[in-house]
């Protein structure tokens, strides 16, 4: 020990212990920091974190309320909920994106489209911590495969949700409508409190137009989660108000057989319960799976649905619009009768032929050589146009409008059919402001047989025979019959405002339904054939619309070409004459001639409303597609 | 010597049977049962803080196991065992550091072990806590006391080389203790107040300086947290906010042993390592935390008690040391969870889960019961 023997041992250690006790206070004041450190957070500001501690830990979340569900007339369930499990992804709790997605890729199969969606949400602005769905609809498969794995995925969640399901989608597609995932526009005027918990909203049809009675109210939960925002207990709840259970007119069987009439074809065939305005069947063919739409359609499905040359998207109900040609009659005769413009007895002279004055252009007569001696039962059931052509001009331009608008025409006169179009009622005032030109007579002649600027849906041709077999009386088209719930029909279903059709003489109404009524029955009626057999009696009328135009596609063969060139075949009618239970109208595109197509469809949806279905079976064999093709 | 020792301490403590045989271990009982109780209640925070997960609470009981048979071994050897090894152990302990900067492994970027073939993966920084207050009194202790300016000098390189290698792993937080275990030694061989002035000064020079040259992006961020956390409370700013609610929230007595709230509910990040006083202090409150601050200044004055009656100036300077690297570990780590400090990665000594630090700090309680168990009667 070379040290130390010359140190002085005293000195050195009370040197040290003099620092050691330095040594003690400093520790004695840095100690006392610490403790008054705690003394602020703990007791000092112990409110304030205790509020920022339970503002962790509980949230509140809004609890989506079940969607109201939709029954037919007979309770046949035609829209519910069923449970559908996502993945949907945090981006803020998801360590590395590239590494889960590819993790994910080899749990579950994630289409080109769900990647594109996914990346595309995910660089729109959005909140953050909110769920991005990657995938919807996984089965089960998959959601054990995820529950196995979970612990790998931070960020990703399995979320359970109750997604609108159309059992006879196919069918209803076109009159229910469809909910799909809110759009930015559809989130500027919802309610952001009612739909806070909320992803779907009706887009068309009776989901869109009941849409804030089948929402119903949001609940409210606290919950308390953990850091991933994972939701372990429920600490309060306020239950949602489910959105209310609606009963609509609609016939499932009838809606269906409407289909299957037309199965192949295109067209629509609307069916109204006079009596109510109900709408018993809205069909419009080919419709489509809108259960598609509910979760997102690919953009391959959707093309091919878009673009072909069925339209199947397309509503013809009620936004086909059409010339009515000779389905106008009836309701031409009535104004004729009651603007004195022809009586029940004036005859004419049909020479195949109309001209305006003498010499002039000839109007023809769909029947070759003319009708002959006609008087107005005999020019309705035979539809002669000769008779009309003279009618109109004897009424002229300004009746016909006052008369045609009295049933509907030119306007959307439904009540909860949402997306009607109104069609085409022409008038002096119309053609000088979108044509610049003056009203010809001409004009009137075109008019008097439902062709020329006049346009109608299938739609309003049913009401406005809807108002012939009520005499006069509206009720307006509707599909609500029912509320389940508390709330009545009157609160939510708009009230109609069209006063009913009072004639000079009531007694005309009768007159035209006779004249109907010789469409079917009679000798020379031109659907005596659909009407031939029938153990009671309907009223009736056909009619053909000439195609203007057909956007010509090279793809399609000669014969398809000519095929779709053809007049698209009408029918209106209801039946039984006397106490008239269903109105129906019906389109066949390119269906030739309405006595020959389309009457015996309206036929058969006499015959099953009146009579009877047909057997389950039985009508499955006709048109099994529908319900094939799903 | 151990029959030497024996007769030295009954010579003192005639009377007294029991401690004849904490003389005969080389244990001190007052400072073993401090421990004790402080690692055990340490599990009792660590079953709650690792979501009472039995096996981290196992684990690190047998950590600490090992940790106590370690200080047994440096208890049993005599101060000056350590005061001859110290150069070598110095040198050898600069070489490994050198080593780690070669061919160290390592995880986020950081190389901080050496895996030697045969031994187990070490992490040499950790044992520089022990080794440069060791070598830094060693060397002063060769000279007289308070020591001169150039006896200063070479004792502030001792120090200050192991210390700018383990900066560069890069590893701040070991540094700085290994660098105030030094310091310290300087401190207590009665450097004068004129020079401690003279170092504050340097310093206070010197922060800007490290500043802009040798702290990282990463440690100035966790500065500039610390400033205001509110300003990426999602980022960087989320440990400090989340530990200063787990803490305020606890209020006086605590929301009770498991039921943290923010810990529990994994808001509480590194629940059961470098924040783990914010479990205790949720859960049992300023009261819990007024006791285990209590228990760590019991321990630290029984030390520096150990330190004062030490024989030699070796063993003073050594145990007072190490000592008050004790106390750093403590008001950083604190400090840090509190929002004090910045966040530095330095555990709750023998509370935190996992970790060579509990072994080190160990062996240092080990060195102190040897200082005060293997004294001899001329200094009576």
């Amino acid at each position: 020990m070379p040290w130390g023997e010359f140190k002085n041992i005293v000195a050195e250690r009370r040197l040290f212990q003099r620092r050691a006790i330095v040594m003690l206070l400093l520790v004695l004041v840095l100690l006392g920091l610490l403790v008054a450190r705690m003394y602020q957070l703990q007791v000092v500001e112990h409110d304030i974190y205790t509020t920022l501690s339970d503002k962790n830990r509980v949230q509140v979340q809004s609890v989506a309320p079940p969607r109201g569900l939709v029954y037919d007339r007979n309770d046949v369930l035609l829209a519910e909920n069923r449970p559908v499990f996502s993945v949907t992804l945090v981006p803020e709790r998801v360590g590395d994106m590239q590494q889960t997605l590819a993790k994910l890729h080899g749990m579950l199969s994630i289409s080109e489209e769900d990647m594109e969606r996914f990346n595309r949400r995910l660089l729109e602005p959005r909140r953050p911590f909110q769920e991005l769905p990657l995938r919807y609809d996984l089965n089960e498969q998959e959601i054990a495969r995820l529950a196995v794995h979970r612990h790998e995925l931070p960020g990703v969640e399995v979320s359970a949700e109750l997604v609108r399901y159309y059992p006879h989608s196919e069918l209803t597609a076109h009159a229910l409508g469809y909910v799909g995932r809110i759009n930015r526009q559809e989130l500027q005027r919802i309610d952001p409190v009612n739909y806070a918990g909320t992803n779907y909203i009706g887009k068309s049809g009776v989901e869109r137009f009941y849409e804030e009675l089948l929402h119903g109210r949001v609940g409210y939960q606290h919950v308390e989660t953990n850091a991933r925002g994972r939701t372990l207990r429920v600490l309060e709840r306020e239950n949602p108000v489910p959105g209310e259970d609606i009963r609509l007119h609609m016939d499932l069987r009838l809606q269906r057989l409407a289909h299957e009439l037309l199965d192949g074809r295109r067209g629509a065939i609307i069916a109204i319960e006079p009596s109510t305005g109900g709408l018993l069947a809205l069909a419009s063919v080919p419709g489509f799976d809108a259960n598609q739409f509910v979760t997102g359609i690919g953009v391959e499905a959707y093309r091919e649905l878009s673009t072909s040359v069925d339209k199947p998207l397309f509503n013809r109900a009620l936004r086909g619009q059409y010339p009515p040609g000779s389905t106008l009659k009836p309701m031409l005769a009535i104004a004729a009768l009651d603007s004195g413009a022809v009586t029940r007895d004036k005859t004419i002279w049909d020479p195949g032929y109309f001209r305006l004055t003498p010499g002039g252009r000839p109007w023809r007569d769909w029947k070759r050589g003319g009708h002959g001696w006609v008087d107005l039962t005999a020019a309705v059931a035979e539809s002669c146009d000769i008779y009309f052509y003279e009618a109109a001009v004897a009424m002229g331009v300004d009746t016909m409008h006052q008369y045609l608008s009295q049933f509907g025409f030119g306007e959307d006169a439904t009540l909860d059919v949402a997306g009607a179009l109104s069609g085409l009622l022409p008038s002096r005032d119309w053609k000088r402001a979108v044509h610049s030109e003056p009203w010809y007579p001409g004009d009137s002649v075109n008019l008097g047989i439902g062709q020329g600027f006049m346009l109608s849906t299938p739609l309003q041709l049913a009401t406005a025979t809807s108002v012939i077999a009520n005499r006069g009386n509206w009720a307006e088209p509707r599909l609500l019959k029912e509320v389940k719930g508390d709330r009545s029909i009157d609160e939510v279903l708009p009230t109609g405002s069209h006063q009913s059709i009072e004639l000079e003489n009531p007694d005309d109404w009768e007159f035209v339904v006779e004249s109907m009524a010789e469409v079917m029955h009679g000798s020379k009626g031109t659907a005596r054939g659909a009407g031939r057999g029938a153990p009671y009696r309907m009223a009736g009328k056909t009619g053909t619309a000439q195609v203007f135009s057909l956007a010509e596609d090279e793809e399609y063969d000669e014969e398809e070409i000519r095929e779709r060139l053809r007049d698209h075949a009408l029918f209106v009618g209801f039946a039984p004459v006397d106490n008239p239970q269903i109105a129906v109208a019906v389109i066949v595109e390119n269906g030739g001639s309405g006595s020959g197509t389309a009457a015996p469809v309206a036929r058969a949806m006499f015959d099953a409303w009146l009579l009877g279905f047909p057997a389950e079976g039985e009508a499955l064999v006709i048109g099994s597609s529908a319900e094939a093709s799903r | 010597m151990s029959a030497g020792s024996l007769f030295n301490q009954s010579a003192r403590h005639p009377l007294s049977g029991p401690r004849g045989i904490w003389s005969v271990l080389h244990i001190d009982p007052i400072l073993l049962f401090l421990l004790l109780v402080l690692i055990a209640g340490g599990l009792v925070v660590l079953y709650s803080g690792a979501d009472q997960n039995m096996a981290v609470v196992k684990a690190q009981g047998i950590r600490m196991g090992v940790a106590l048979i370690v200080m047994f071994v440096f208890a049993q050897l005599d101060p000056a065992v350590f005061r001859r090894w110290s150069p070598w152990l110095f040198a050898a302990g600069v070489a490994s550091l050198v080593a780690v900067m070669l061919v160290g492994v390592g995880a986020k970027g950081a190389q901080r072990w050496l895996a030697i073939p045969g031994l187990p993966r070490f992490q040499p920084s950790e044992l520089m806590k022990l080794v440069v207050p060791m070598m830094a009194a060693w060397y002063l202790s060769r000279h007289y006391l308070p020591p001169r300016l150039r006896h200063v000098v070479v004792a502030l390189l001792i120090v200050l080389l192991p210390m700018v290698l383990i900066i560069l792993q890069p590893d701040l937080g070991t540094s700085l203790l290994v660098g105030s275990a030094g310091i310290f030694v300087v401190f207590f061989a009665g450097i004068s107040w004129r020079l401690i002035g003279a170092f504050f000064a340097m310093v206070s020079v010197a922060a800007p300086l490290m500043w802009f040259f040798v702290l990282r992006e990463y440690q100035k961020q966790r500065v500039l947290t610390l400033l205001d956390p509110q300003s990426d409370p999602l980022g960087a700013g989320w440990n400090i906010i989340q530990s200063k609610t787990a803490i305020g929230s606890g209020g006086v007595d605590g929301k009770g042993w498991l039921q943290g709230t923010q810990s529990h509910l994994e808001f509480l990040p590194e629940s059961h390592t470098d924040f783990i006083v914010a479990v205790l202090a949720e859960e049992f409150g300023f009261v819990g935390m007024l006791i285990l601050l209590v228990v760590y200044l019991l321990i630290i004055l029984r030390c520096l008690y150990i330190a004062a009656t030490a024989q030699d100036s070796f063993s003073r300077l050594l145990a007072g040391a190490l000592t008050m690297t004790f106390f750093i570990y403590i008001f950083v780590n604190v400090g840090m969870v509190s929002g004090l400090l910045p966040v530095v990665g330095v555990p709750l000594p023998l509370v935190s889960y996992g970790g060579t630090s509990g072994v080190t700090l160990m062996a240092a309680f080990g060195v102190l019961m040897s200082v005060h168990t293997h004294r001899r009667m001329i200094s009576a």
